[in-house]
């Protein structure tokens, strides 16, 4: 996945002067995760840039070189690392259009790698996507595949509107094939990863992964699993996502981030605005824990599982389970 | 190894605020600044001549409920004129919400200048025109967009500079740090224009600051910092002109604190006798910027009754378009609802879509 992102800059740049992709370490470094690796030495230090170490500053700058005419591609270095761009992003990125009613466009990607699983230290794994998806202005997008790693990069960077473009960094070293015919899916849709007709399993980003083998792991237990990976967080795609719950009758939201006030409550809510006639079940969600992100030896306790997704999709009103009303894993 | 390869005396700011012109009018000899010529010094007077009745227009417009609230720069003419007028055309003004009389300086329409305040759109003119970014509320965070102007103006080969301008308490902010970082250690063509008012709101520079100024706080970034009188104007442009043609030239970045004063409260919303008392005030009102200028254009034989009854004719036909264009449809200026679902993306979402359908039955149910 990473070398499918590295790719997707290469061509950006290389297809357009006006794209320009800076940050800290994102120079000689390559980026700390080697995103960026070769670019700068490709591209020259002009177009690919380290930038002194400060966040609100690289995207405030960022927001001046989109009004004068440049597409500016920053990375965050890490989720918890993007908080002191937070007024930046949500006060004027997110508010540019809006303020000036369609005269000045922002199109700034935002990078940030984001999640856990990768046994880092505080601040270097939080899942921050529900602020930036309540956020007007802001399109918001994961990759769950490499393929898509490409394809959703290729599109943010062509994007009008501001990108919050979110890396799960647990799959950076993921395989996958890439076309890069640009005839992919685009950028504001869900897409079914694998059908099926008992329950849909909705995941995004890091998820995605996580919930193509909870649906191996449940074909023991007699249930056909569809997942729907979302890739847009903002806007969301109702169509797809609404689509598959009224077929299955059953959903289950995964995401890595804390449940209260989470992005999977927003999910379960509209499906069930949308769906409720369908449903056999309540929609339930698998999330992580309500907690800080915790110290690297718990993080298995507190990010969901292939068992505790299983665990929770045996509450969903089958035959012979009775629902006991209740809502979150075990 | 040195620990700097420019000499700090070239970044050093003096000790005491340098100016051309002193409180009487008189000519100050020596000064380290260039007296504009007179032609420039006649037009920055007609000019703050015009911004300060627009400013009590818009006050007035305040008390008759057109304004939502109006920020008052009364006092500071001379920063607000001196510097747009040392501006050329294609340089960047980042102005903050007190700099109204900057924008109407600088040629922007005064009603369009006053729809933020009045309620109506968030800005009411487009940026590009006159190459007038919208005005900055929150503080400080305009200039970092300055900084990125100016380097995308570099990068693309473009010799256009961008001012910004901030207050003193906007100098406590991280962003003005994190920009005067930005633009040393890049270089970019920015100039820093800090207008220190002596309050930000209500809390005054000895709670705001430890340096000995605020122009100090560019040494720490390789910034070349000045400390000016800011009630000066022929100081203010003169020293703004040359920040802006050595950023021209390719020198980087100057910071300029001007030290002016804020006569009215910080909005109409204000009870400025809280915090500071009248004869501060009244030693301030005996500092005047356009009074000096006045005497000492008049001492030059420069300004006559004339041109002075000119001028003040055309001030008040300046504030009597404002009044007229304020009072004469105020609907026009407050949209459609619909346009609420406009400018969110470049294209309206499938949710907008349906809110947007939404609020067109909600519409269509009040008028039946």
């Amino acid at each position: 996945m990473a070398g499918a992102l590295n790719a997707a800059m290469a061509d950006a740049l290389a297809a357009d002067d006006r794209v320009l992709v800076f940050g800290e370490d994102v120079g000689p470094l390559g980026g700390v995760f080697r995103v960026t690796d070769g670019l700068s030495e490709r591209f020259g230090e002009r177009r690919v840039f380290d930038t002194p170490l400060a966040e609100s500053g690289i995207v405030g700058t960022a927001i001046g070189m989109a009004m004068n005419g440049l597409r500016p591609v920053v990375e965050m270095q890490f989720d918890a690392f993007a908080y002191p761009a937070f007024e930046q992003i949500t006060s004027h990125l997110a508010k540019m259009r809006n303020r000036t009613q369609g005269k000045v466009e922002l199109p700034v990607v935002i990078r940030i790698p984001y999640g856990g699983g990768i046994g880092g230290v505080e601040h270097h794994c939080d899942s921050s996507e529900a602020y930036y998806t309540h956020t007007a202005g802001l399109r918001v997008v994961t990759p769950g595949t490499p393929a898509d790693a490409y394809h959703l990069l290729r599109d943010a960077i062509d994007s009008p509107d501001p990108v919050i473009f979110l890396e799960p960094k647990r799959r950076y070293w993921a395989k996958g094939e890439v076309a890069f015919d640009r005839t992919a899916t685009p950028m504001d849709r869900a897409v079914v990863r694998r059908t099926g007709k008992d329950v849909t399993l909705i995941a995004y980003g890091p998820m995605v992964t996580t919930a193509m083998e909870t649906a191996e792991a449940a074909i023991e237990e007699g249930w056909d699993v569809e997942v729907v990976d979302l890739r847009s967080l903002s806007p969301f795609d109702d169509e797809t996502v609404a689509a598959s719950v009224r077929k299955t009758g059953r959903a289950v939201v995964v995401h890595e981030a804390s449940g209260f006030c989470g992005y999977g409550a927003e999910v379960a809510a509209r499906l069930t605005e949308r769906c409720f006639h369908h449903l056999h079940a309540p929609i339930l969600r698998v999330t992580g824990l309500d907690i800080p992100y915790p110290a690297p030896k718990l993080e298995e306790h507190h990010l969901p599982s292939v068992d505790r997704i299983l665990d929770t999709m045996a509450r969903l009103q089958w035959d012979d389970v009775p629902f006991e009303n209740e809502v979150r894993g075990a | 190894m040195t620990l700097t390869s420019l000499p700090l005396r070239h970044l050093l700011p003096s000790e005491t605020p340098i100016g051309l012109l002193d409180a009487d009018g008189r000519l100050i000899d020596g000064s380290e600044l260039t007296m504009p010529g007179d032609e420039v010094l006649l037009d920055l007077h007609r000019r703050m001549v015009v911004g300060r009745r627009f400013d009590t227009q818009a006050t007035a417009l305040t008390k008759q409920g057109r304004l939502a609230v109006y920020p008052s720069s009364r006092g500071q003419e001379a920063c607000e004129v001196g510097a747009v007028v040392a501006l050329d055309a294609q340089d960047w003004l980042f102005p903050t919400y007190r700099d109204s009389v900057a924008l109407v300086t600088r040629g922007v329409d005064p009603v369009q200048t006053l729809t933020l305040l009045q309620g109506g759109w968030h800005l009411g003119y487009d940026p590009y025109e006159l190459r007038v970014a919208p005005q900055c509320t929150p503080l400080a965070t305009n200039t970092l967009h300055a900084v990125g102007v100016a380097h995308a103006a570099r990068y693309k080969g473009e010799d256009s500079v961008a001012l910004v301008l901030l207050g003193d308490g906007a100098t406590s902010e991280g962003d003005t740090h994190e920009a005067l970082n930005f633009a040393g250690v890049w270089q970019t063509p920015t100039v820093f224009l800090v207008q220190n008012n002596g309050y930000a709101i209500s809390v005054p520079m000895s709670k705001q600051n430890a340096a000995p100024s605020l122009a100090h706080k560019g040494i720490g970034y390789g910034i070349p910092s000045l400390l000016i009188d800011g009630n000066d104007p022929a100081a203010v442009y003169s020293a703004v002109r040359q920040a802006v043609e050595t950023a021209r030239a390719g020198g980087g970045p100057t910071l300029i604190e001007a030290v002016t004063y804020r006569i009215e409260a910080h909005t109409n919303a204000d009870d400025a006798s809280r915090y500071r008392d009248s004869d501060e005030v009244a030693a301030w009102l005996g500092r005047d910027p356009l009074d000096r200028l006045e005497a000492y254009l008049t001492g030059r034989g420069l300004l006559d009754d004339a041109r002075r009854e000119a001028v003040a004719a055309e001030a008040e036909a300046f504030a009597a378009s404002v009044r007229k264009g304020m009072n004469a449809d105020v609907v026009s200026t407050v949209v459609r609802p619909q346009s609420l679902f406009d400018h969110v993306y470049a294209e309206r979402t499938a949710a907008l879509r349906e809110q947007a359908a939404m609020l067109e039955a909600e519409l269509a149910g009040e008028e039946a």
